[in-house]
């Protein structure tokens, strides 16, 4: 009965169709459409006037030539690779602290845990204007905290300064940061085997000597998760900047996410936009390689 | 079994061109002369705006037996909308536009001119005509402007025994005497955006520079004098970064003695009845000047729908909008000033606070006039040369060529 067996193999396989359709379907239309889109916008001299006519003349690569070639292209790149490792490297420092705290249980330390989650619900837009008032050189509340402890004797000018509002910059997102840390840490750390620090104590190993040798080598597939997802969130960093201080002072805080915004919404010229967000996208694509062969690495072991 | 894949692929391939097709089709309905309705996208979604812009369309549409369907949508979102609506063919019957942003949508072909309609844009100040004309045709009308000029805190210079500063020599001096403690003489804007651009032209244009010569010695007078006042701390050194709502809040706090800002602004200093403030004109570089100050304002226009009574129905809101009666109903109700150059006596009388933003309105430049659509570059480059040089990254003389250079 070679017919009915193939028949058989046909109905498999449009069951097996019919399951991916709605994913690739899905996929299609929100992650192959815009990328593509991006990459010819890239490549044409798309205006506001072609809103209107649909008219957008191919450019090759020109439009990529006038983002490498501006005077912002080589600061913006500084600052982006300064900005994410300054950020990523404070999230993660004092989110892996706080998880490690939390692991021990001790009255109101849930509550508190949750309380932890907050800066992660608020809208960038109001915490970033928060922040704003806070970092105010002159009326600022932090300012006026570091005064009065007497640790700074002149106000610090946070967003006012070239050579201070990267950090500035930096504090606020490792502040947004923290809770995607220590949410992801925390969990990692309850899947560590609570005999393994029993034995490790009979052994001697306590306190930091626990932390080396138990800890932290049973956390590494989840440190090395939250650190190349921690890389990509904080490569498109916008509102933060904008809400802060808009890439001044004298750009001292462009990124390339600030460059592809402004291009594109401020300037309107949509093809150059693109081509940042692309050379952004470039970027982060090597990471999420990254991400998926650790991720196998993970899976095979 | 493969036919039915392929019908359900069609017609998962048809879906989105089904979704469109609905939404294109209802600007096209009604092409038979009688107009029912006008679409309006404008961007006065703040009380009390939103109400006093609200009465005056609907005063319009009675007159014209229309109805009104009104969309508003915050100031920054407009230009996305306006771009989105392009493409998707339904864009609004009647758009309000910030004037500088006129030339731009009108050089994308979205736009008619008033022209076609026969309406009268005579008696209206040049400068809004010329932030609204692309390619020798006037494309929108503004129903009243607004502009910039120096707000004092009028306790404050009394005390300190001083009058309101007429030169930058006098500016300078008033605001070294008047900042005392955590008080400084003056606050202005100097954002990262164009609001601190636009804030700077006050002196720029006074003082004979222009935006189509940037790196001119004139341009960088202007600058030293507000690099002055920082450096001096007369000023406080987070202009770089405060917006001109910023602004206002340190004025409205006692915390600074004078500021520059636009009588948008009034509204929100009755809030704080204790200030007791007075407006004059933009102080000049040498005395006997006139000050020229940039024009600001909503401009109403008309876009090619292609439903052509709709767009004369439009246009003749337009009309009705930016009449005298209306003009200076608005004036009075969102402190503005009328656009028609022959109202400003009575306008004075009857809103005396007025009088310097009308005299500074009547003198003043826009922002597009002479650069169209290259506006957005040279703003670009006007308040990057001015952080540089408010940050001491560079000096007034070479800010301009350092931040033209791209």
């Amino acid at each position: 009965m070679p017919g009915a067996r193939r028949r058989r193999g046909g109905r498999e396989r449009l069951v097996q169709v019919l399951f991916l359709a709605p994913a690739g379907l899905y996929l299609v239309l929100f992650f192959g459409y815009p990328v593509v889109k991006n990459v010819l916008m890239s490549m044409q001299a798309y205006t506001t006037r072609t809103f209107f006519t649909g008219e957008a003349p191919w450019v090759g690569l020109a439009n990529y030539a006038t983002a490498l070639g501006s005077t912002l292209f080589a600061p913006a790149m500084l600052n982006t690779a300064l900005f994410t490792i300054g950020s990523i490297v404070g999230q993660f420092a004092i989110g892996l602290a706080l998880a490690s705290f939390f692991r021990r249980k001790f009255p109101l330390s849930g509550f508190l845990r949750s309380m932890l989650l907050l800066p992660w619900l608020l809208p960038l837009i109001v915490s970033s204007a928060t922040w704003r008032s806070i970092l105010d050189q002159d009326s600022g509340v932090l300012n006026a905290f570091l005064r009065s402890l007497g640790i700074i004797q002149e106000p610090v000018p946070w967003l006012t300064s070239p050579s201070v509002a990267l950090l500035a910059v930096v504090l606020v997102t490792i502040w947004v940061g923290i809770p995607f840390n220590v949410t992801i840490l925390y969990g990692g750390l309850q899947e560590i085997p609570e005999e393994l620090y029993e034995a490790g104590a009979v052994d001697g190993a306590t306190g930091w000597k626990a932390f080396w040798h138990i800890t932290w080598p049973n956390l590494r597939p989840v440190v090395s998760v939250v650190l190349v997802l921690g890389v990509v969130y904080t490569l498109k960093v916008l509102d933060i900047i904008l809400g802060l201080t808009n890439g001044g002072p004298a750009n001292a805080t462009q990124t390339l996410a600030v460059r592809s915004y402004q291009e594109s919404f401020v300037n309107f010229q949509f093809g150059v936009g693109a081509a940042f967000s692309n050379i952004l996208i470039l970027i982060s694509l090597v990471f999420a390689v990254i991400y998926l062969r650790l991720n196998r690495r993970a899976v095979d072991e | 079994m493969n036919k039915k894949i392929n019908r359900l692929l069609a017609l998962a391939a048809l879906a989105p061109l089904a979704l469109t097709a609905c939404g294109g089709g209802g600007s096209q309905a009604s092409a038979n002369g009688k107009v029912g309705e006008l679409t309006v996208l404008d961007y006065y979604n703040n009380e009390p705006d939103k109400t006093h812009i609200q009465k005056a369309l609907d005063k319009c549409a009675s007159e014209l037996g229309v109805t009104l369907k009104r969309e508003t949508v915050p100031g920054k979102d407009l230009i996305q909308k306006v771009l989105q609506r392009s493409s998707s063919r339904t864009l609004p019957d009647v758009l309000m536009l910030d004037n500088p942003d006129v030339q731009e949508i009108a050089a994308t072909g979205g736009l008619s001119p008033l022209s076609d309609y026969g309406v009268n844009t005579s008696g209206f100040a040049q400068g809004m005509l010329d932030a609204a004309t692309y390619e020798g045709k006037v494309y929108g009308l503004a129903p009243t402007a607004n502009t910039l000029g120096l707000f004092y805190n009028k306790e404050m210079l009394a005390a300190a025994g001083i009058q309101p500063p007429k030169t930058w020599d006098e500016l300078k001096a008033a605001a070294a005497k008047l900042t005392t403690g955590d008080r400084y003489g003056l606050a202005f804007s100097a954002i990262a955006t164009y609001e601190g651009s636009w804030q700077f032209l006050p002196f720029m244009w006074t003082n004979g520079g222009d935006e189509t010569d940037l790196k001119s010695a004139k341009v960088a007078e202007s600058l030293k004098l507000i690099d002055d006042l920082v450096a001096s701390g007369s000023a406080s050194k987070s202009v770089v970064n405060w917006s001109q709502a910023d602004v206002r809040d340190q004025f409205a706090a006692g915390k600074a003695a004078m500021m520059i800002n636009g009588p948008w602004q009034i509204p929100s200093l009755a809030k704080t009845p204790t200030i007791s403030w007075e407006a004059v004109q933009v102080p000049v570089h040498e005395a006997g000047q006139i000050p020229v100050a940039p024009l600001g304002g909503e401009v109403w226009t008309v876009p090619l729908t292609g439903n052509k009574d709709k767009q004369a129905k439009a246009a003749k809101l337009v009309e009705c909008i930016t009449s005298d009666e209306n003009q200076l109903a608005l004036a009075k109700e969102r402190f503005t000033v009328p656009t028609r150059t022959a109202l400003a006596g009575d306008y004075v009388k009857a809103v005396p606070q007025m009088a310097a933003f009308t005299d500074q309105v009547s003198h003043a430049r826009s922002r597009t006039g002479k650069l169209g659509k290259e506006w957005p570059k040279a703003a670009t480059v006007m308040y990057t040369a001015i952080q540089l040089a408010l940050t001491d990254q560079a000096t007034p003389g070479e800010a301009f060529t350092r931040a033209s250079a791209g």
